[in-house]
């Protein structure tokens, strides 16, 4: 298969990347060749076959609702680009 | 230093505390610039150790932990721009348990970026070097701590294995690689790639300081809601029953086509040497395997797009200047801070879960993974153990495979069905093919970790190939 420019964009707003003019060529041709290679999945026989989404198929435990921890949120913020007055800071999105 | 083993060296830190450190800390300083295996390296530890060092496990042994397990107060990278000033407020539940057994944190080592690799090379702080040729790749994604390993630089470190990333550079470097069964090891603060397939696990010089440290670092933890509450064995105690009467399976699919002959040689070696230990050998094939690696790239990249969408330059990481908006931050943020290799999975992952697409190629992946775990599970009926190569061939060098990620993804063929399977398996030195290390590949039945240690400590009793060093790293050559 060949991967149409215009389906790598769409790809690429889905999943908020910046594809360069010069890369879509290179992209779309390595992404073909992956998902052609990927393709041999439909010689498995697998009509009576339940999808396995996780090896060991336990049941997830549930917790107590009780307060475990604080967040320290000055602490947490230390790593944030951009915070003012215990905020994250964006760019303006109501003009 | 005489011996470089977890026992004698927590004996030696008994006698002169912090002397072993020391001598680590020597080796890290004299030989890291060759290997760029550390991102970083701690002068001091970060935090005080435990009051009461007498009882702990693995009291005064130097570790080093992958980049990927997110540490208090030092810097995180997962081997990425994107991380390159994330210094994390908490420990993971793997570095808080190890740290409680008494173990020094001497570093953190490199590692293919958000461990999507398998030579190094996808690092944003460049490639690991392979000691045993420097021009070659140590294998990844936990290829700095395969080679810092390898090299003499720190006796045991950590290791996370999504498709082979444990084992495949422990087999390029000629160490002992584990990945525990999944669930076993808390995956608590490990920065998720893939969370269906993620294990941490551990990389040593042998069978036995690997039983040392799993037994410290495996057990319950409630942080994280896949792990599984089980005793945790004693494996150095289970590490004497040896393998007399062991039933190994032989995955003569391993032995087709793709494989290079002298490994096989090597391997079918290492075979004889079992069987001479008391183990009965039989040839099995399981019909799925060879659809792991197509199947594998369409789960892992799945998840790995869902879980690398927190990455959005707001709460950490790195952060683009002069957005225009908050697409337009997002998208640059993302662009700038992740490598090729990234952003590729990414897309790839976008692709198979958008709609339209989700039925052909993810549900049908995930029903090949049921195919390949029964298949694990039907052999592992009829015998005790599963055996094979770890690698098709030995290191290879360095922009060998980088123009091509199809060739570079099937590299992980023999070690990515077991991580669909979730079993557990280990990669053990069993001989050199043109001066560089091979690995035989030991999968057990789930949990069923003290098996697997106690044969490849009885292969590594009656053999030396874990004992080499690679020249130009001898103890003496500090």
């Amino acid at each position: 298969m060949t991967f149409a420019r215009v389906e790598l964009e769409r790809l690429a707003t889905l999943a908020s990347l910046d594809i360069g003019r010069e890369d879509l060529e290179r992209l779309g041709g390595e992404l073909s060749r992956i998902l052609d290679f990927v393709r041999q999945l439909e010689t498995a026989a697998t009509h009576e076959t339940e999808p396995l989404t996780h090896p060991l198929e336990l049941n997830q435990p549930l917790r107590f609702d009780a307060v475990a921890e604080t967040v320290d949120r000055e602490r947490y913020q230390r790593d944030a680009p951009r915070t003012e007055s215990g905020y994250y800071l964006v760019p303006r999105v109501i003009e | 230093m005489k011996s470089r083993h977890v026992r004698a060296l927590i004996e030696a830190d008994r006698i002169h505390p912090g002397q072993v450190a020391r001598h680590y800390r020597e080796r890290i300083a004299a030989f890291n610039s060759r290997l760029n295996a550390f991102i970083t390296v701690l002068d001091q530890e970060p935090r005080a150790r435990p009051a009461d060092a007498g009882r702990c496990l693995l009291a005064g042994l130097p570790i080093a932990h992958k980049d990927i397990f997110v540490t208090r107060d030092v810097r995180t990278t997962c081997g990425s721009r994107m991380l390159g000033g994330f210094v994390p407020p908490y420990d993971a539940g793997v570095v808080e348990r190890l740290a409680d057994q008494g173990c020094v944190l001497l570093g953190k080592t490199n590692m293919d970026e958000f461990a999507m690799g398998s030579s190094n090379e996808t690092s944003y702080f460049g490639p690991v070097r392979n000691p045993w040729d420097l021009e070659r790749v140590p294998g990844g994604s936990s290829g700095g701590s395969a080679a810092a390993v390898a090299a003499g630089l720190i006796p045991v470190a950590t290791g996370t294995d999504t498709g082979g990333s444990i084992r495949q550079p422990a087999a390029l470097c000629g160490v002992t690689g584990l990945k525990p069964t999944y669930g076993r090891v808390s995956r608590y603060g490990m920065i998720a790639f893939a969370s269906s397939l993620d294990q941490a696990g551990i990389l040593a010089r042998s069978a036995e300081d690997a039983a040392w440290v799993l037994r410290a670092m495996a057990g319950h933890d409630p942080r994280d809601s896949t792990s599984v509450n089980r005793p945790v064995p004693d494996y150095v105690a289970a590490l004497a029953q040896g393998i007399r009467g062991c039933r190994i399976g032989v995955l003569e699919n391993c032995f087709d086509t793709g494989l290079n002959p002298e490994v096989g040689e090597r391997i079918r070696d290492a075979l004889r040497v079992m069987e001479r230990l008391g183990a009965k050998l039989c040839d099995i094939r399981l019909p799925h395997l060879a659809l792991s690696v197509p199947a594998y790239y369409v789960l892992a990249p799945a998840e790995c797009s869902s879980n690398l969408a927190r990455y959005d330059g707001v709460r950490f990481g790195h952060r683009a200047q002069d957005a225009q908006d908050l697409p337009d931050l997002y998208r640059r943020s993302r662009s700038e801070g992740f490598g090729a290799e990234v952003k590729r999975r990414i897309l790839i992952g976008t692709y198979v879960l958008s709609h339209g697409y989700y039925d052909a190629y993810y549900l049908q992946a995930q029903r090949v993974r049921r195919l390949i775990r029964e298949d694990f599970l039907h052999a592992l009926e009829t015998v005790d153990l599963l055996a094979g190569p770890t690698t098709p061939t030995p290191a290879f060098r360095l922009g060998e495979k980088t123009e091509d990620p199809l060739t570079m993804y099937l590299n992980d063929i023999y070690t990515i069905g077991v991580n669909l399977a979730g079993l557990p398996a280990l990669s053990v030195p069993a001989g050199l093919v043109g001066g560089l290390p091979v690995g035989l590949h030991l999968i057990a039945g789930d949990f069923n970790e003290a098996l697997m240690l106690a044969a490849a400590h009885a292969f590594q009793g009656a053999t030396e190939w874990h004992d080499l060093v690679p020249p130009g790293f001898e103890e003496s050559a500090s």
